[in-house]
């Protein structure tokens, strides 16, 4: 196919780690996984950030000193001015006057759940849709992974913007469109796991016995597959946040900026880059250390299940 | 061989007929119908009422679609909201630039991400390679407009010493033939106009590059760590072979047929993210407009850039598929 | 095979060519305990004789020959002895001097042709980069040159080969692509490791029968590794039999196979399954495995798996004592009979 090869390829290689469990149930790798995974620096960092990002987002009421959405010192604003770091502001205003840590870290919720959820819905409608072509076969597969390519062959953030721009300028609209762009790398990933185990050895057995292909689809290729799919959804997820700051960057998504968004503040920023660069910075940082906490997370995680030790 | 690549070109046709098929339904998806939409916010119901006649929006689908198609065919796609030319006139004026931008951090992201992925890799476990993996799941993570930011900020806004927007300096008036500015003012011996917009391309460049940089330092790294303990290499040692042939015609060699195929992927993350250096740098390709067409609400604009881009998306993904068929003799057979 | 006299070892009339003293291999990764891959091995081969180096797999027989050639890893591997070609330590030469008689006086032959071959350079590439490099040949010269070489090993159309790919040939005339590239420079010293074990049992004879030609009245000495007896009965002057990383048991060729001593040898040749046994008769396994080896401080590392241990042989190590002229042993308790090995009697 002409198409991505190399991603296609990529997700192919992870889906292939699959195969090489044959047997094995589920349970038992992550285990090991786990073990090493535990000794891995990189991978405790990541653990880390991921927690604190966690945390930050749960227990926001708590730890931010201010409401995010009162226009405390509005009053103090100018065309060419806005007050910075003082007593009550440790990280001064935005252009509205709202306290800029408390948007911060109030701005932690949005972006989790925008994570979370879009590569929720990404990784389970992804996963039906391999399910789908790599259970069928022939020619079912085919089209269905024809649809895919077609998916994959309009870039990345162009895609999220196609789908958010019908779905509406709302939470929902960014959320899907996420999803969309994550909907073809989980299809693919499963179809090519399910692809790639079809002539293992313990299906073909289990197919002479007579064992049912839905008992087959379910109890065993499945539950091999996931350790591939975990490891991109960690991945995925860090996609997500980046690409969620980038709709609101474009100014789409909720037209409401009174829930704050550290893309949303990335955009109000801009106007103001001379007279106050830090408010583009302070929320660019958290998006980095979000993005980053799952990223070396998914990444340690792939090099845990990778057979070759090799770093 | 040729066989090859016309079995590739036939490939791509359902691909470009889904895209279509995919664009008009969006259009006719959108909020308040593709009438409102192609006239913008503002039009009158009567207008609105005009243009669903005239555009035969109350045909049937696949009339509509026929139309649709039709006119691709011709190469209309329709006019922009915003400034009254056809879609197409503003992608081909815009196009060069966002190119010019493409390449440049491709370029940089290729001569200095090869070298370093390889020299990390055949230094394993030492300094070099530590930071080379830590740097490179780093450049993965960190989003493109951060990066444009803290460019533009830190070496124009600060220092001074880019240029922080747009493609030329206001007060060179030069000539633009091609519309690649920095190969317009070689052409026409406009060299300080050539200079110029090549100073403008650096810091977008730069930024747009990192993230591709960083994969490939990863996946050059990778490679030449798998292919150093490739049988063959051995083989060439027990040769005799002098090191520079080893590392030339054995090692990279094949540790740059991943990487080539990697660049295929880049180009759609180049695409998006030129959407956001662009608007960070004021920087006047596809991309910054793209920006304003969402923010003006330009429908045909976005329709028609979006089909375009993935159109060159495809396209440049056929040809490196085609090139990896050069560069590994097994592929060609299938 | 009745070929004409071949110097035995020990009574040999010209100057060993290679000399391998007291060579030790230890493997220490990060974390993990250090192997002694290699332990003390050596042996000598004069011009124009044929080595064989036996053992399964594991023993450090591939690790030993790597060693001689200088192309182990540098990290994590500390080598120790000398290898002497022609008086000159392999072992402490520069990587420069290493290259240049890499290829043109010692070359090696390995065992998976596929994977020994650059996939994506043409095979008569392969040949000529030799030997531009070590003969200076270019252009024409060197093409035709490559082409004589795939000719001789025996490839059919040695000219069209030239610009083919190593997919696109068979295993068999892979393998004689790799010969051809080892002998490009006339080498006095080939290794060849595991030459056939890649390749179909027909395949096999006949790579055996081009070495043999190649080698045979020739002043090439030629180690041949090889967990087959058959390959080593068909071809080799010299036997020296390899478990653990240790020499057990080295003698000449016919020596070997009909006054084999070593419980691991006589093992070996026991186990062979003859055609012309009785039907249902059971086979004859070497029992346990290889890695049920004891670790070196102690005794001797076959113990766990040989049928004539006594108490002596797990509290040390047996050294390597001589036999017979030119026979040795690394065993306290040898077999008293040698084992049947009457089917031999057609090849040896």
């Amino acid at each position: 196919m002409a198409l991505s090869t190399a991603k296609r390829e990529r997700i192919d290689s992870l889906a292939a780690l699959a195969s090489g469990r044959t047997g094995e149930i589920g349970v038992s790798l992550t285990k090991s996984a786990f073990r090493r995974l535990r000794r891995n620096p990189i991978a405790i960092i990541g653990a880390v950030l991921v927690a604190i990002f966690i945390l930050v987002a749960i227990f926001a009421p708590l730890l931010a000193p201010k409401d995010p959405r009162i226009f405390y010192l509005l009053g103090e604003v100018r065309p060419n001015f806005i007050p910075g770091s003082r007593e009550g502001y440790p990280l001064g205003v935005d252009r509205l006057g709202r306290d800029e840590l408390s948007r911060l870290i109030y701005g932690s919720r949005q972006s989790l759940l925008i994570g979370v959820v879009s590569t929720i819905i990404g990784v389970v409608a992804g996963m039906a849709v391999g399910l789908i072509a790599g259970g069928f076969g022939g020619k079912v597969d085919t089209v269905v992974m024809r649809f895919v390519d077609i998916l994959l062959s309009i870039p990345g953030l162009l895609m999220a913007i196609t789908v958010s721009l019908i779905l509406g300028f709302n939470l929902y609209s960014i959320m899907i469109a996420i999803a969309v762009t994550q909907i073809p790398i989980f299809a693919r990933l499963l179809r090519g796991s399910m692809l790639s185990q079809r002539d293992a050895d313990f299906v073909l057995a289990a197919r002479s016995l007579g064992v049912q292909r839905r008992k087959i689809v379910f109890s065993h290729v499945l539950p091999n597959s996931l350790s591939p799919v975990i490891v991109q959804a960690t991945l995925s997820l860090a996609t997500a946040i980046i690409e969620a700051a980038a709709l609101s960057f474009l100014g789409l998504g909720p037209a409401d900026r009174g829930n704050p968004e550290w893309g949303a503040m990335l955009a109000d920023a801009q106007d103001f880059l001379t007279v106050r660069p830090e408010l583009a910075f302070y929320p660019c940082i958290c998006i980095v250390i979000a993005a980053l906490g799952f990223t070396l997370l998914g990444e340690s995680l792939r090099e845990a299940l990778d057979p070759k030790f090799r770093r | 061989m040729l066989r090859f690549i016309v079995r590739r070109l036939l490939q791509l046709i359902p691909i470009l007929f889904g895209l279509s098929v995919l664009l008009f339904v969006w259009l006719r998806a959108l909020p308040g119908g593709p009438a409102r939409a192609l006239l913008g916010e503002r039009a009158t119901p009567e207008a609105i009422a005009a243009v669903t006649e005239s555009l035969g929006l109350n045909d049937s689908l696949f009339v509509q679609y026929g139309r649709f198609l039709q006119r691709l065919v011709q190469f209309n796609l329709g006019v922009s909201t915003q400034t009254g030319r056809p879609v197409t006139t503003e992608f081909f004026e815009r196009f060069p630039g966002t190119i010019e931008l493409t390449v440049a951090a491709l370029a940089f992201a290729v001569v200095v991400g090869i070298p370093l992925g390889y020299l990390a890799a055949r230094r394993h476990g030492g300094i070099l390679d530590s930071a080379s993996v830590m740097a490179s799941l780093l450049g993965v993570t960190v989003p493109v407009f951060f990066l444009a930011y803290l460019f533009r900020f830190v070496f124009a806004v600060e220092l001074g010493w880019l240029p922080g927007s747009g493609r030329q300096d206001v007060r060179i008036d030069g000539t633009h033939p091609t519309g690649f500015y920095v190969l317009d003012g070689l052409l026409t011996r406009e060299f300080d106009a050539s200079w110029d917009a090549l100073q403008h391309l650096i810091l977008p460049g730069l930024a747009l590059g990192t993230i591709p940089l960083a994969i490939i330092v990863r996946i050059t790294r990778a490679s030449v760590l798998d292919v150093v303990n490739e049988d063959f290499v051995r083989t060439a040692e027990s040769k005799g072979l002098a090191t520079s042939t080893i590392r030339r015609r054995h090692i990279l060699r094949n540790a740059m047929l991943p990487v080539s195929t990697t660049i295929g992927l880049q180009t759609g993350l180049l695409l998006s993210g030129a959407v956001l250096t662009e608007t960070v740098f004021a920087f006047q390709g596809v991309g910054s407009f793209i920006k304003d067409a969402i923010q003006q609400r330009d429908y045909a604009v976005l329709q028609g850039f979006i089909l375009l881009l993935a159109i060159v998306f495809v396209l440049v993904n056929l040809l490196v598929d085609v090139s990896y068929g050069l560069l590994d003799p097994r592929v060609r057979v299938r | 095979m009745t070929a004409p006299a071949r110097v035995a070892t020990g009574a040999s009339t010209s100057q060993p060519l290679l000399r391998v003293e007291d060579l030790s291999v230890v493997f220490q990764r990060k974390r993990e305990t250090a192997t002694r891959a290699v332990d003390g091995v050596s042996f000598s081969v004069a011009p124009g004789q044929t080595l064989g180096l036996v053992g399964e797999s594991g023993c450090g027989k591939s690790v030993t020959s790597l060693a001689i050639m200088g192309l182990l890893p540098k990290r994590g591997v500390q080598v120790s002895g000398r290898v002497l070609y022609e008086d000159r330590n392999l072992l402490e030469l520069s990587d420069g001097e290493l290259r240049n008689l890499r290829g043109a006086e010692i070359a090696m032959i390995f065992q998976d042709p596929l994977s020994a071959l650059n996939p994506v350079i043409p095979i008569g590439i392969q040949v000529t980069e030799v030997l531009s490099r070590h003969r200076g040949m270019k252009g024409d010269a060197a093409s035709a040159e490559a082409v004589n070489l795939l000719d001789r090993v025996g490839i059919p159309d040695p000219k069209r080969r030239l610009t083919e790919y190593p997919h696109q040939l068979s295993g068999g005339m892979r393998q004689r692509a790799l010969i051809a590239m080892a002998l490009a420079c006339q080498p006095r010293l080939l290794i060849a490791d595991e030459p056939t074990t890649a390749l179909d049992v027909t395949i096999q004879a006949q790579i055996l029968e081009l070495l043999r030609e190649l080698v045979v009245g020739s002043d090439t000495a030629l180690v041949l590794i090889t967990h087959d007896l058959g390959v080593v009965a068909g071809l080799c002057d010299t036997v020296h039999v390899m478990y653990a990383g240790r020499i057990i048991e080295n003698a000449e060729r016919r020596e070997v196979f009909y006054q084999g001593r070593h419980p691991y040898t006589g093992g070996l040749l026991g186990s062979i399954p003859r055609l012309d046994a009785v039907r249902g008769e059971t086979l004859h396994p070497i029992r346990g495995s290889a890695r049920d080896a004891i670790p070196w401080s102690e005794g001797c590392a076959f113990a766990p798996r040989c049928d004539n241990v006594a108490d002596d042989c797990v509290g040390q190590a047996p050294g390597l004592s001589t036999i017979a002229g030119g026979h040795q042993l690394r065993c306290l308790h040898p077999l008293d009979h040698p084992p049947e090995v009457a089917i031999l009697e057609t090849i040896v």
